[in-house]
């Protein structure tokens, strides 16, 4: 008994210390936090959201400044917006692909939004003194609120507020962070009177999963950005917006002070060449044919005589 | 120190503690996915590992097999399943129940394989059959490791059930993934701590069990029981002639 007593004491000891030293860890600032950057001073930090088409992007704007002469460091994947936006704002990125509305809203919670210049006016008003968008692309990927062509002919919906006509319980399904976002579920009940049941989380940002919870009727509304080749592949409706509930999303580049005007200039030709079927076109060469982001970048610049 | 504090804010706020979303009812789902995948991975493992521990076949083909399940990534198998069967909750179930399969039959057939080939030996000899052999001596003296692979499958399995909040509105794991995404450590290491809770408790209940289970012979036969005794002598005291003539044997 005595060596049994003195094997379990040994054991809550370990995991007490365990506990303190893991709690201690905790305790000592933000575990995620980057180490100090040790990139040299010419080098511009160019970063990504964990989205395959954001990364697209992201080595597009990489490609094109490698070409001008400049030091890229990849910085690609970094989570969504709620992780990457205080690196960026303390000066860690200094390029990273962005979304007009979409960034405006987590910068500013009163924002009103309006049309594609308005967005981007009040964007650029709404940045720290330390950065500063470059030219906006046509291309947008914005969020929308998306049905199945099967349940839109069934109930005559073409825009947001016609959901109102759905006579069964809708259940919206996306990542959960989409429950508490200001065009999410909660926003379609009070603002429109949507008869909204319920909220499933499908954590994989509008991929495989979510289309087979909407082709399913699992759900029956999902978060798929606009664009995305799946829309047309599956025969999914996004349901117009004329309200402004989804502030419009043009892609943009968010830059610190190092981008100097030669970088810029190269960002803003970037810009200029990048319309909305491109970025479909470019998606689709992702998802659909599974080449890398770096082959499509490559491919697409020399395209567009941009390397 | 700013997490601590703004964890247990999170867990001390009395809104957190209701309704569909609140820490009871999370909990309560916890705890019942937990049990239902234990439940359908013992269902399974437990008369495959019985057979082998008894037979002394296929041994090698079960560790080769469960050693393949323990490999496979639970996330990735849950999406791959979720991805026939749709979101909800039969995927994680699948994708659990192959994470918990393989400790429940390696306790099942090596509780089997513990035991003294001798005391087999004697139960045929007194003319138990196959099935009295399993049920009446296997069984009860393989018991304690049984447990023991139920114990390690069920930390296992309370900790990674998390995973069901990746497609469902289920669990603990709500308050993970949710509080990666909005960016609330308090909420993720809240719910971090109401899992780690969770499987401290149901690890006290298995080890109060494994102690439970051990046969009153097997306990009584133990040396530190005895001062003084051998444990070589105890069967003598307690049991019947065969015994002896077989102690006198042996000397």
């Amino acid at each position: 008994m005595f060596a049994m007593n003195r094997g379990r004491l040994t054991l809550i000891g370990a995991v007490a210390v365990g506990a303190v030293v893991a709690l201690a860890g905790c305790a000592s600032g933000d575990p995620l936090a980057e180490p100090s950057n040790s990139a040299a001073a010419d080098t511009i930090v160019v970063g990504s959201q964990a989205y395959y088409s954001n990364e697209i992007i992201a080595e597009i704007y990489s490609q094109a400044l490698e070409a001008g002469g400049f030091t890229v460091d990849r910085q690609f994947q970094i989570g969504q917006r709620e992780v990457y936006l205080p690196d960026i704002e303390a000066g860690k990125i200094d390029v990273f692909p962005e979304y007009s509305g979409s960034l405006l809203q987590a910068l500013d919670k009163e924002a009103v939004g309006g049309t594609s210049d308005e967005t981007y006016d009040e964007l650029q008003a709404a940045l720290p003194d330390n950065l500063r968008v470059l030219d906006k692309a046509d291309a947008s990927d914005q969020n929308s609120w998306t049905v199945t062509d099967a349940f839109a002919s069934q109930y005559g919906l073409t825009d947001i507020a016609s959901l109102t006509k759905v006579t069964e319980p809708i259940t919206v399904g996306g990542n959960s962070e989409l429950e508490t976002r200001p065009y999410g579920p909660t926003a379609l009940k009070e603002k429109y009177g949507i008869n909204i049941a319920g909220f499933v989380p499908v954590e994989d940002s509008g991929g495989p999963l979510t289309l087979k919870a909407l082709v399913d009727g699992d759900i029956q509304l999902a978060n798929i950005y606009t664009a995305d080749p799946n829309i047309k592949t599956n025969n999914l409706v996004a349901l117009a917006d004329p309200d402004g509930l989804f502030f419009p999303d043009n892609v943009v580049p968010v830059v610190s002070e190092k981008v100097d005007d030669s970088a810029a200039a190269i960002l803003n030709k970037v810009s200029a060449a990048l319309t909305a079927d491109t970025l479909v076109d470019l998606n689709s060469q992702s998802k659909n044919d599974q080449l890398s982001a770096d082959k499509i970048a490559t491919t697409w610049l020399t395209q567009e005589k941009l390397l | 120190m700013t997490f601590l504090t703004e964890t247990l804010a999170w867990l001390l706020d009395p809104a957190h503690w209701v309704g569909a979303g609140g820490i009871p009812t999370r909990l309560a789902q916890h705890l019942l996915f937990t049990l239902v995948t234990l439940v359908v991975a013992a269902v399974i493992a437990v008369p495959i590992g019985f057979l082998i521990g008894h037979t002394g076949r296929g041994r090698g083909l079960a560790v080769a097999i469960s050693g393949a399940f323990r490999a496979i990534p639970t996330l990735g198998l849950l999406t791959l399943v979720a991805l026939w069967v749709g979101i909800g909750l039969n995927a994680p179930y699948v994708a659990l129940t192959v994470l918990a399969i393989p400790p429940i039959l390696a306790g099942a057939y090596t509780g089997f394989e513990a035991i003294d080939r001798k005391i087999i030996d004697a139960a045929r000899a007194v003319g138990m059959s196959e099935m009295q052999i399993v049920l009446k001596v296997e069984l009860p003296l393989g018991l304690p490791l049984l447990i023991g692979g139920l114990r390690s499958a069920t930390l296992q399995v309370v900790a990674t059930a998390t995973l069901a909040a990746y497609i469902a509105d289920f669990g603990l794991g709500r308050y993970l993934f949710e509080g990666l995404r909005i960016r609330d450590y308090g909420e993720m290491l809240g719910g971090s701590i109401l899992v780690i809770l969770l499987a401290i408790v149901l690890e006290g209940l298995f080890a109060l069990a494994q102690k439970l289970v051990v046969p009153r012979g097997v306990t009584a036969g133990r040396p530190t029981d005895i001062p003084g005794g051998s444990s070589r002598s105890r069967p003598v005291m307690e049991l019947t002639i065969e015994e002896g003539n077989s102690h006198v044997r042996n000397e």
